[in-house]
């Protein structure tokens, strides 16, 4: 027997409250028909004595305390799986939207996931090429590692997350590669540059999409990433898929969550965002990595716009303390004409130093990156004494690291959005930008690390350097 | 023992409020519901009875049962403890990992300890003994390297009236009987329980007089601390805070390491199991895990249970400073846990103080922070815990109140800097925001056991530091060229300092730790090349005449030349810096 309440008792922004019912769990789906037979799903979030509270993923408007009919459905929020999700197009709440029907569930689960026991986790230390020489050299990418983009709106972090997915190649090539793409509260452009982008890289079959636009429910973009890791999960350990996701844009999903959080009356923390933001984040991020005994494995790439390039906000500051590193693009690279515009100094992969050097990529490059990021930060110390007394004033040394910077910038960080350079490419370049700096400056690299690599001359013989020779 | 039916009655998130009596007491261990989740109470309200539950409450419905344990949140301890790893409320995680496989399910009543494992038992008392709480009973071999001693219990003073024969035991097996005065008969076995957020009793504290060597030199030279002691590390992420609580984990000289990982990264944890397998102590040559107890509660645990974790470690360490050892907690991050506390005080719509945090969040630091001393014990041994707490302060801020309450609490302050982590330079300790309040109090140690040139040492290279950032203020504006040689001079030695020093690379073999004489050495050498170049200078002979000999770059490199163990090496570098200085001396005489 189909068990239904009839009416409601309160109705608050996208929460509807009940009484008198009985028999009801914490989590549990309810399914809302109303009166024109429109139905709608909510979620049980309170229980208080038979004053039950759920939360509407398609919102209340249109409902009224009558003409809504709510039944339980005895199980929490979970999604249909199946190998066939790959090349198809879902909603925020896992529904299939691309018109092509339903897909034959092989097993469902909990959207919510469960945490990966600590014990059973494989430490990741295989380096993912990207090809993008930023990346590749100064924050390598590791399988199972969440490497958020901080960006701001307007910068190019969507052509960087598309050119990662293009390029992105492991070692020794294994063929089950899938990428799930899951957009909160982005418009339909970026929606559709992304299809566009993997349409062209010929990857299409290997890509789930699961779309929640701009003017779509925010209940439902709560549910999204959850929906989509649960699929990466799924692909991973079930399939022995190397996933990954692609996240955009955090920032509409952490509103969203303030939104919510705000309706149900609860007491804010910083700049409103409910107190739990924080363990929310790290129940979407804690969701990659590789188990041990598995074949496959979660890696992820957050993209989140800061609201004012303000690296401090709440969003990306609870995300920074929860992912494994950062990449953050800048404004004034961006101004420069510098593609990816990437920040190098506060950009870090924190799984970098087990997947690179002897025996991962080569030898030298735990020395090279950091060396790299000593002498670039210097540069920064050049360019302010620069501006304040005049570049000509400026000792040989400081010129050096002028000369530097700029050309780190132009040449190794700059690249195309096509161009795809092998380590060894990148790792050789690295070395030549460092030779236009005194070899006693560099005090970052072994003696024989640096016989073996610096070569007098090296950049000037280039050609390319010569105009900012001082 | 009452016989009411508790039930569910509300759910919110981990908050559950359950009715049917007024039997239940602050504070008490209960099972929620069919699955018999761990939760403890938390407030008392007439009928209805508060109730935190540490673990993912979806599906629970009103009307289920709740069963009271009638006693507080408390954990087991015993033989076993060492080289394991365990969730927020000390669950065996390998054991879960059995029963449940990679991903943790729920409501799995697992105790802490093997109950099949049998130790190699010694009884250290024999019938009639009269025995008081901290004499030891029994002990056994609990790894190779520590010797695992059974106290009698606080609250119990008696007589032996029966032992067990010396064999093998598990750890419910009992081993003594006491009667009590009163005539109770009390059985012992190897492991007893303990509620986690009572400090365990000591006979009286002592003064802080040793430091906690950690290998690393920012530490150890210009910012120790004690064993005993308390110190923080706060940073804004990526600044280093895990690294360098690692980093002391492995290296630090305690007896024994409680690692906690409260509401940080899974991975983390993955890579401290692996590592400190792999790594030998360096004063035993055992495994690091040996000595560690390893806590998880990764970021997307129950929050409630986070709350819980920081009591459990701590619980531990006293457990086995105790029995005379010296035990070093590492918290990474007292600040998460600060959050569990304001998450779970929103959810009971407590009235907010600071940044939404609750009012009591600085008497729970207090209290957290005050379970560290150096002590006798009851039984008269000594033994020592000391607490590391990294804070993750808000967009790195410290002017927020969880970095400015455990400031208040804490005498060690290792302030993590952005400047230099962007650099690379690591450890990231700003030496200008930094500060130990232990250096005074660990003097005479540093005297008798690394030389009475030590102290001076350390404030001459502290001063140099401190001018470089005052001449570094001009050298923003004007740039290094216009400074005096003798200006020059400073500046030049300072990064010495700051590179051949104070940088410190965990990756290197011989860099990652560093024995305190051959800091007391390095530190000698640097010194003495800078007074040396300092009479040329005084001379008027230009510093660019020296720093042409390459004998700065040279000590930059030292770190890495020099082995631990065989220090001889720092006469050639001797040699060196006196070669070079004679040699600019000579081609200006």
């Amino acid at each position: 027997m189909r068990l239904e309440y009839i009416g409601l008792s309160e109705l608050s922004g996208s929460l509807i409250v009940l009484e008198g019912v009985k028999g009801v769990a914490y989590d549990e789906m309810a399914e809302i028909t109303l009166d024109g037979g429109e139905r709608r799903y909510g979620r049980v979030i309170l229980i208080d004595g038979d004053r039950v509270v759920l939360q509407v993923f398609e919102g209340t408007r249109g409902i009224s305390l009558e003409n809504a009919r709510t039944h339980f459905t005895g199980k929490p929020m979970d999604i249909a799986l199946s190998r066939e999700m790959l090349g198809r197009v879902f909603d925020g709440a896992g529904r299939p939207i691309d018109g092509l029907g339903e897909i034959f569930p092989e097993v469902r689960r909990d959207v919510n996931g469960s945490a990966i026991n600590p014990v059973s986790r494989q430490y990741p230390r295989d380096c993912i090429y990207t090809g993008i020489s930023a990346i590749d050299g100064c924050a390598t990418l590791i399988r199972g590692q969440k490497l958020p983009i901080f960006s701001g709106s307007g910068m190019k972090h969507n052509e960087l997350a598309a050119q990662i997915v293009r390029q992105a190649r492991v070692a020794e090539q294994e063929e089950d590669f899938a990428i799930i793409f899951a957009a909160m509260g982005v418009k339909n452009d970026t929606a559709e540059f992304f299809r566009r982008n993997f349409e062209e890289a010929g990857a299409l079959q290997r890509v789930v999409m699961f779309l929640n636009l701009a003017s779509d429910p925010i209940i439902e973009r709560i549910l999204t990433p959850r929906c989509a890791l649960t699929a990466a999960e799924y692909l991973a350990f079930d399939h022995g898929y190397h996933v990954l996701v692609i996240m955009t844009d955090m920032t509409s999903y952490c509103e969203a969550v303030r939104e919510f959080s705000s309706s149900k009356g609860e007491i804010p923390s910083r700049k409103g965002f409910p107190a739990y933001l924080y363990s929310d984040l790290a129940s979407l991020y804690e969701r990659a990595g590789m188990i041990r005994g598995r074949k496959g494995s979660v890696t992820q790439v957050p993209v989140l716009t800061m609201p004012n390039d303000d690296i401090t906000h709440p969003i990306p500051d609870l995300t920074g303390y929860i992912t494994e590193g950062q990449i953050v693009l800048d404004r004034t690279m961006e101004q420069k004409g510098i593609y990816p515009p990437v920040a190098i100094l506060p950009s870090l992969s924190r799984l970098m130093k087990d997947g690179i050097g002897e025996g991962f990529t080569r030898a030298d490059h735990p020395d090279l990156s950091n060396q790299l990021f000593a002498s670039y930060s210097k540069v920064q110390d050049a360019r302010s004494l620069a501006s304040v007394i005049g570049e000509d004033e400026l000792s040989d040394t400081d010129k050096r690291y002028l000369q530097f910077g700029e050309a780190f910038e132009r040449h190794f960080i700059h690249q195309d959005q096509g161009e795809e350079r092998t380590m060894d490419q990148t790792l050789d370049l690295g070395w030549k930008l460092l030779t236009i700096l005194p070899r006693g400056e560099l005090d970052r690299v072994d003696p024989k690390t640096l016989d073996a690599h610096y070569v007098e001359g090296a950049w000037e013989s280039l050609g390319t350097g010569g105009s900012w020779s001082a | 023992m009452n016989q009411e039916r508790y039930t569910i009655h509300g759910i919110n998130g981990p908050v559950v409020t359950v009715t049917g009596g007024r039997g239940l007491a602050m504070m008490d261990m209960v099972n929620v519901g069919e699955e018999g989740l761990i939760g403890e109470v938390v407030r008392v309200d007439g009928g209805t009875t508060t109730v935190q539950v540490y673990e993912d409450t979806t599906g629970l419905m009103p009307g289920q049962p709740v069963t009271s344990q009638g006693a507080p949140m408390s954990i087991e301890l015993g033989p076993g403890l060492l080289h394991n790893i365990f969730d927020g409320i000390a669950r065996p995680l390998e054991v879960i990992q059995e029963k449940s496989g990679p991903f943790i399910s729920r409501g799995l009543n697992i105790p802490s300890l093997d109950r099949e494992k049998k130790w190699q038992v010694t009884l250290s008392v024999k019938v009639g003994d009269q025995v008081a709480p901290g004499t030891e009973y029994a002990s056994c071999p609990e790894t190779a390297a520590i010797t695992h001693r059974c106290l009698i219990p606080a609250g119990l003073t008696g007589r032996v009236t029966w032992t067990a024969q010396p064999g093998e035991y598990t750890v419910e097996e009992p081993l003594a009987e006491i009667t009590d005065n009163r005539g109770g008969v009390h059985k012992l076995a190897l492991s007893q329980r303990w509620p986690i957020r009572t400090p365990r009793p000591m006979a009286q504290r002592l003064p802080i007089s040793r430091p906690l060597i950690t290998g690393q030199r920012v530490i150890d030279t210009l910012f120790p601390i004690g064993k005993g002691g308390a110190a923080a590390i706060p940073g804004p992420f990526g600044a280093g805070k895990t690294m360098t609580q690692h980093q002391l984990a492995k290296w630090s000289d305690a007896d024994i390491i409680v690692y906690l990982g409260c509401g940080e990264r899974g991975n983390e944890m993955t890579q401290a199991l692996e590592e400190f397998s792999e790594l030998q102590d360096p004063r035993t040559h055992r495994p690091l895990m040996e000595r560690t107890i390893l806590i998880a509660n990764t970021s997307n645990m129950p929050v409630a249970a986070r709350e819980a974790s920081v009591y459990t470690g701590m619980t531990m360490a006293e457990y086995y400073r105790d029995m005379g050892y010296h035990v070093a907690l590492m918290a990474d991050s007292t600040s998460r846990w600060a959050e569990a506390l304001r998450e779970i005080s929103g959810r009971l719509e407590e009235m907010p103080a600071e940044e939404g945090f609750p009012a009591y969040l600085a008497s729970r630091l207090a209290e957290f922070y005050e379970r560290a001393g150096y002590v006798k014990t009851l039984g008269g041994n000594e033994g020592s815990v000391t607490v590391i707490g990294a804070v993750s302060p808000q967009g790195g801020d410290f002017s927020e109140p969880v970095t400015q309450n455990t400031k208040r609490y804490v005498r060690t302050f290792w302030g993590l800097d952005r400047a230099l982590a962007y650099a690379r330079h690591f450890p990231s300790i700003n030496w200008l925001t930094s500060y130990s309040e232990y250096a005074d109090d660990l003097k005479d140690w540093y005297e008798k056991n690394v030389g009475p040139d030590f102290v001076p040492c350390r404030l001459r290279i502290s001063n140099l530091l401190q001018e470089e950032a005052k001449l570094m203020e001009i050298v923003k504006l004007i740039g290094a060229d216009i400074l005096p040689e003798d200006q020059k001079l400073i500046i030049e030695t300072a990064r010495l300092v700051r590179v051949g020093f104070l940088q410190q690379n965990a990756y290197h073999a011989i860099d990652t730790y560093v024995p305190m004489d051959k800091q007391l050495k390095m530190m000698q050498l640097i010194l003495e090349l800078y007074d040396g170049a300092r009479a040329l200078v005084a001379r008027s002979i230009p510093l660019s005449q020296l720093k042409a000999t390459g004998i700065f770059d040279q000590l930059t490199k030292m770190k890495y030349e020099v082995p631990n163990d065989d220090q001889s090496k720092f006469g050639d570098y001797r040699r060196q810096i006196r070669e070079a200085l004679d040699q600019v001396s000579r081609a200006n005489s």
